[in-house]
């Protein structure tokens, strides 16, 4: 069975049909880029997938667990699948380590010197140790996203979904997260991401699906989709993105 | 004829002390009443929204004079026996609620929707969320209001005088009925009131600068 499955989705922001009957699957290990126009419904996508939006047909199942409404179901779902946004959201009262150590903690009864310990972890992971005791308001955005990295990782997700997250920050900073991102998915992460970068989705993803009018319009091997596009849409956009 | 002298004036020192425990009272029992109202109009549930909804909007819109003579007089009608004091304490506790309800559910909803998003995204419940992300977050933007709405809240302490409860300025009005020296009588009435309400003021403003300084990066 996939790591994510979405079958013929269709989601409706009141008359505005966002998606159009998407289906996509995602192998376990698997780095998927979805990339598209602003409003192509690539991120909607990803925010259906860990319930954040409810969807109005289809059916998506990731890491296990049918994505449903109902909140405890929700609950169990999100143990294993982290998100990381394009504005961090790190909770600015909580020190790095207490932003890591919250979740496991309150969700999975870690007890504090075990998430203490699991903090330090995820933070080397991220190359962020001496931040322990830093408050987010005290980093850098390019630090902070990592942080909110490390945050989901402590989570021992199954899949990680990734919305945008380097949209924020200046190439300098967009760099280190990337770095990032990239050890992940070799450790065999599997990972679903929105990115504006398309070197990183042609070099890291296997996978490249490039979204259109709420519809997966061209989707392949990343290296095949850059080099060969089908469509004039795909053309266009990759094209448009070298310039 | 009495003259304003030693004894008058410890007479109202002490009821100074009636009008802060009113106040503190009033504050404490209204606040846990005014929490549950803010979270309660925010709730996800209609009908729980409105309940709160509706009680705020009449508890703000009658003077608290009138839920005063309410539970002290209109109680007593239906055989409800209120001792001055406890109805004074229902009356501003039930006029606090209201208020503090509105300036909470406010600082709650300035808490960024993105840190709902967040808590949610890591398995919070709704509950976990509250308690361990927007909450802290919300108390530290409500401080300031909520100090400078309880400087407003020692002064109308005075209008449960209405029901023969000695706070304060009923202290001041008996001693002066007794003794007419007005201008000593009330100023030393305004100098208590000064006392309690100036350091609560400083404390607001300091607040609202402090939190200013945390926010702006």
């Amino acid at each position: 069975m996939p790591a994510v499955l979405i079958d013929d989705v269709h989601k409706r922001f009141g008359d505005l049909e966002v998606l159009k009957g998407v289906s996509l699957n995602v192998e376990s290990g698997q780095v998927v880029a979805l990339i598209g126009r602003s409003g192509s419904g690539k991120s909607t996508l990803l925010r259906c997938i860990n319930g954040l939006e409810a969807i109005n047909a289809g059916r998506i199942e990731v890491a296990g667990h049918a994505v449903d409404q109902d909140p405890k179901k929700l609950r169990e779902l999100r143990k294993d699948v982290g998100i990381v946004f394009q504005s961090y959201n790190l909770f600015p009262h909580l020190t790095v380590g207490q932003n890591i150590m919250l979740s496991p903690r309150i969700t999975q009864n870690v007890p504090q010197d075990k998430a203490a310990e699991l903090a330090r972890e995820v933070l080397a992971q991220v190359g962020l140790s001496e931040k322990f005791d830093s408050y987010p308001d005290n980093l850098s955005g390019g630090q902070q996203q990592r942080v909110a990295i490390a945050r989901s990782l402590a989570m021992r997700p199954k899949v990680m979904l990734f919305d945008e997250v380097t949209s924020a920050l200046d190439p300098e900073l967009t760099g280190e997260v990337l770095l990032v991102m990239e050890k992940l998915a070799k450790d065999g992460m599997t990972m679903l991401l929105v990115t504006h970068e398309m070197n990183f989705a042609r070099n890291v993803a296997s996978t490249t699906v490039f979204m259109h009018q709420g519809k997966i319009w061209e989707s392949g091997p990343s290296q095949d989709l850059f080099a060969n596009p089908q469509t004039p849409e795909l053309r266009n956009f990759v094209t448009a993105g070298t310039k | 004829m009495q003259t304003f002298g030693w004894p008058e004036a410890m007479f109202i020192f002490r009821a100074a002390g009636w009008t802060l425990l009113l106040t503190v009272i009033a504050f404490a029992i209204g606040g846990v009443m005014g929490g549950a109202l803010a979270i309660m109009r925010l709730s996800r549930i209609a009908l729980i929204r409105n309940v709160a909804s509706v009680y705020i909007l009449v508890i703000q819109s009658i003077p608290v004079l009138m839920v005063l003579f309410m539970s002290y007089y209109g109680l007593s009608i239906i055989g409800i026996e209120l001792p001055p004091f406890f109805a004074a304490s229902a009356s501003l506790a039930v006029y606090v609620s209201a208020y503090l309800a509105e300036i909470w559910r406010g600082s709650i909803q300035s808490v960024p929707f993105q840190q709902w998003e967040a808590s949610a995204s890591l398995a919070h419940s709704p509950a976990q969320t509250y308690r361990y992300v927007i909450l802290p977050q919300a108390v530290r933007i409500s401080l300031p209001p909520t100090v400078g709405f309880l400087v407003q809240l020692v002064k109308n302490t005075s209008i449960v005088s209405v029901v023969g409860f000695v706070e304060l300025s009923r202290a001041g009005q008996l001693v002066n009925n007794a003794t007419f020296q007005a201008f000593q009588v009330f100023s030393l009435v305004a100098v208590i009131y000064f006392a309690i309400c100036f350091p609560l003021s400083r404390l607001s403003r300091h607040l609202e600068k402090v939190m200013n300084a945390s926010r702006s990066h």
